[in-house]
């Protein structure tokens, strides 16, 4: 039955078939599509590559509850607040476990030349679960002694070679802050665009890097509960009973609200979202443009058309067929070469920026919209193929 | 002046007009081109339509061909009065009227069986694969058969006439219009067109109007129909 509706309805390939008869202009459409694709899959994939790496630590804390402080904006300005709060909590039946975590920016010296450079620095209690990284409590123990650090692998080259050091067995010790230390372990955590590396150690040596900060304070107050309990349910209690100093998050929300920050606190998710829409807008004007002029075109053969008893709804279908193959068309290799400058730009920022599904069908509905919006445009000018002007 | 066509004589009439009159601009620029118009085409006639340039052959032929909207008078086409007709009624109306154009009007993308095939594919309940065998057969009836996967820039004018013919004949339709097919055409290439034309529309109980300056296909007509300044002259001559 299938086959027979597809035989009976099937038709002369006319769309194909108009927009294949000039090859260069077809190219031209297609790079020009290719092109407004690709610069969307990028000013997209940078927005959210930005997104996803200013959460990639929020992601691999280990908890169910974050404590922060309300003055605190991103992890960038983070702020202080006591870490006593953070011992209140386990008041509360559904709290297993906290760990403190102190968190600023400190200066690493490249042990290769010698550059000072911008760090972020976690501090933690060896002892406490930080990360949800099976292997990471192993790594940790190596830091109960002072002036320890584990370095992020994945931080961009211009802190040294500490990974190849490493590796070949060769002992990385550097400066922090003015002071020596020696880097015990490798963790993989991935630089955002807010930290291009990430050092993990002890509080007891992160107050000795950083001696300014108070030993009651903490930036970030991690808190595991119970299984079966409710996170939401238990933030909601936290942030009623403790005092205003604090502010209690889950995980998810302590996740949007670093991205939140980047969204609407910079100018940064702006720029890469009015760029993806530049893209679109340059696409719109390159497929109208040449949709306009195929029909203009093949207006005294859509005519005739008409005049054949051919009904105007008919041609619409056509171009909007010749929108739809041009969009297929456009798509695929900026898809492709969108693959090819995400890997290159991975490889040279190491920011995470990938095809992920979301992207590649938000990408290509919005390459479809722009080829059928601008071929609804083009088919206005149809209505100007009068076939009484054909005689 | 013909009497009014009366609801018998109409079922044996493929066109009948009735001081039909069409006008173009607005006010003080409006033109009369077409002036109390009056005759008709029987059934698998062949009718002549003669006269100078500008004399209103072409509006005649676009207003039977239902292309334009009837201002005045009747026109009754295939028993459809355009005189008031929808837009949807004059489309439907098309499917039933070939039109064959002076440049002949082939779709350039497509080869000589595609260009016929779309005239097929107007009508309704045949197969793809029908549509194109019924495309394939009027191809080899204007003996084309084996150009049909030319496109239109590899054939000469006679053979894009041909192919506009067959496109023409392939609805099946029940009046032919033509406008000039002879015109760029050499007289025995012309004749042949015709001649073919002629042959193929009284298989079909086919009627054909032909606008034409050829006077070398005179003799094929049915009926020559002589037109000036807007009206036609000689309407009720005597079929040959």
């Amino acid at each position: 039955m299938i086959n027979f509706s597809f035989i009976k309805f099937r038709k002369i390939p006319l769309a194909w078939l108009l927009l294949t008869r000039q090859p260069l202009r077809l190219i031209v459409a297609i790079a020009g599509i290719s092109f407004a694709g690709i610069l969307m899959f990028m000013q997209l994939g940078f927005r959210d590559g930005l997104f996803d790496t200013s959460v990639t630590i929020h992601k691999l804390l280990d908890a169910d509850l974050v404590l922060i402080s309300p003055r605190s904006k991103s992890s960038i300005s983070m702020s202080g607040f006591p870490k006593r709060r953070l011992i209140q909590t386990l008041a509360l039946e559904d709290v297993a476990k906290t760990a403190p975590v102190n968190l600023t920016y400190l200066l690493w010296r490249n042990p290769d030349n010698l550059k000072t450079r911008s760090i972020l620095t976690l501090g933690f209690n060896p002892s406490d679960s930080l990360l949800l990284d099976d292997g990471f409590s192993r790594k940790a123990d190596k830091l109960k002694n002072p002036g320890r650090v584990l370095f992020d692998k994945l931080s961009r080259p211009e802190f040294g070679p500490i990974e190849d050091w490493f590796l070949s067995e060769k002992k990385v010790e550097t400066e922090v802050a003015g002071k020596r230390v020696l880097v015990e372990g490798l963790v993989e955590l991935g630089p955002s665009f807010g930290a291009d590396g990430n050092l993990i150690t002890s509080r007891e040596t992160y107050l000795r890097l950083f001696p300014a900060n108070p030993k009651g304070s903490i930036e970030i107050g991690l808190v595991k509960l119970r299984s079966g309990s409710n996170p939401i349910l238990v933030s909601e209690i936290l942030n009623k009973s403790l005092p205003n100093d604090v502010r209690v998050l889950t995980k998810d929300q302590f996740i949007e609200f670093e991205k939140n920050y980047w969204k609407n606190s910079t100018a940064i998710g702006f720029i890469f979202s009015l760029g993806a829409l530049m893209g679109f807008v340059v696409g719109c004007v390159v497929v109208y443009q040449i949709l306009y002029s195929d029909v203009t075109d093949h207006l005294p053969e859509y005519a005739t058309l008409l005049a054949m008893g051919y009904r105007l709804k008919s041609l619409f279908f056509v171009v909007a067929r010749e929108g739809f193959l041009l969009a297929l068309f456009g798509y695929l290799p900026a898809y492709f070469s969108g693959q090819i400058l995400y890997s290159i730009v991975r490889n040279s920022t190491k920011l995470p920026i990938v095809m992920d599904a979301n992207k590649t069908i938000l990408i290509f509905i919005l390459i479809l919209v722009m080829c059928m919006g601008s071929a609804g445009i083009a088919m206005r000018k149809l209505v100007d193929a009068d076939p009484a002007e054909i005689f | 002046m013909p009497k009014a066509v009366n609801k018998k004589d109409k079922n044996s009439k493929t066109v009948s007009i009735n001081n039909l009159s069409h006008y173009y601009g607005n006010n003080e620029n409006k033109k009369q081109v077409l002036n109390n118009v009056n005759f008709f085409i029987e059934k698998g006639e062949l009718v002549l339509l003669k006269g100078p340039s500008g004399c209103g052959k072409t509006t005649l032929l676009t207003l039977i061909g239902a292309l334009r909207t009837c201002q005045s008078g009747d026109l009754t086409v295939l028993n459809n009065q355009l005189n008031g007709a929808s837009r949807k009624t004059r489309q439907k109306l098309r499917r039933n009227i070939g039109m064959i154009f002076q440049g002949h009007n082939l779709l350039r993308c497509l080869t000589a069986e595609q260009n016929v095939q779309m005239g097929a594919d107007l009508i309704t309940n045949l197969t793809y694969l029908q549509r194109r065998e019924l495309a394939r057969k009027w191809l080899s009836a204007v003996g084309l058969e084996d150009h049909h996967k030319k496109l239109p820039n590899g054939l000469s004018g006679g053979q894009k006439q041909r192919v506009a013919i067959a496109r023409a004949l392939s609805a099946n339709p029940k009046l032919l219009l033509a406008d000039e097919p002879t015109s760029a055409l050499d007289s025995v290439t012309g004749r042949e067109i015709v001649s073919l034309l002629r042959k193929l529309a009284k298989e079909q109980n086919c009627s054909v109007l032909m606008v034409t300056h050829d006077p070398r296909i005179s003799d094929m007509a049915d009926r020559i129909l002589n037109m000036e300044d807007g009206r036609i002259f000689n309407a009720l001559s005597e079929l040959r």
